[in-house]
């Protein structure tokens, strides 16, 4: 599934247009993103959250040489998936 | 930011749009997402990233409090992979 698909199933059950519902899904996402990058998190019920986490500098190896490096202090984002969803994905 | 802040959100930034009709999309979207997950669809958004289904593998672990031995059956679990441009825009410390 891509975002056409979800464009086709806003166009098909509210009734905005083709155009109208890719702008829409659009914004959903550009909102979602901006927000994560002003560090802030997205909590979705009945799917999860995606937070932001701070990493430290820490050591690590390069596997193929085995040199030890640093690895810089980092914002990563996670997503962890709502019980809900989980539960749904397991119900066969 | 929770989904209503986010579809409050929706409808400052779009005028046409009702909070009724900013719901439903947000609802739509996640909806979406969610039941293609659960026909183990890979679902790929493109800038913001793809989930997938992972198979766990069945084992054993143990009760904490009775030490007793208990099997854990295989489950499959939703795992999402940031995209390139989020991953970037996400890491930058200031």
């Amino acid at each position: 599934m891509t975002k056409a698909d979800i464009v086709e199933k806003i166009y098909e059950k509210v009734g905005f247009s083709k155009k109208e519902s890719a702008e829409l899904v659009e914004l959903v996402f550009d909102i979602i993103k901006d927000t994560l990058e002003s560090g802030d998190k997205i909590k979705i019920a009945g799917f999860g959250n995606f937070v932001v986490k701070e990493k430290a500098d820490r050591r690590g190896r390069n596997p193929q040489t085995g040199d030890e490096i640093i690895i810089a202090a980092r914002r990563i984002l996670t997503f962890k998936p709502s019980q809900v969803l989980k539960a749904s994905i397991n119900d066969k | 930011m929770t989904k209503s802040e986010l579809v409050e959100k929706i409808v400052e930034s779009n005028s046409v749009l009702t909070r009724k009709e900013s719901e439903l999309v947000v609802n739509l979207v996640f909806d979406a997402m969610s039941a293609a997950l659960k026909k183990g669809e890979k679902v790929e958004i493109r800038g913001f990233g793809s989930f997938t289904i992972r198979e766990r593998g069945p084992r054993e672990a143990r009760n904490p409090k009775s030490g007793e031995v208990v099997r854990i059956p295989a489950k499959r679990t939703p795992f999402f992979k940031t995209g390139k441009d989020l991953r970037e825009r996400v890491n930058t410390l200031d």
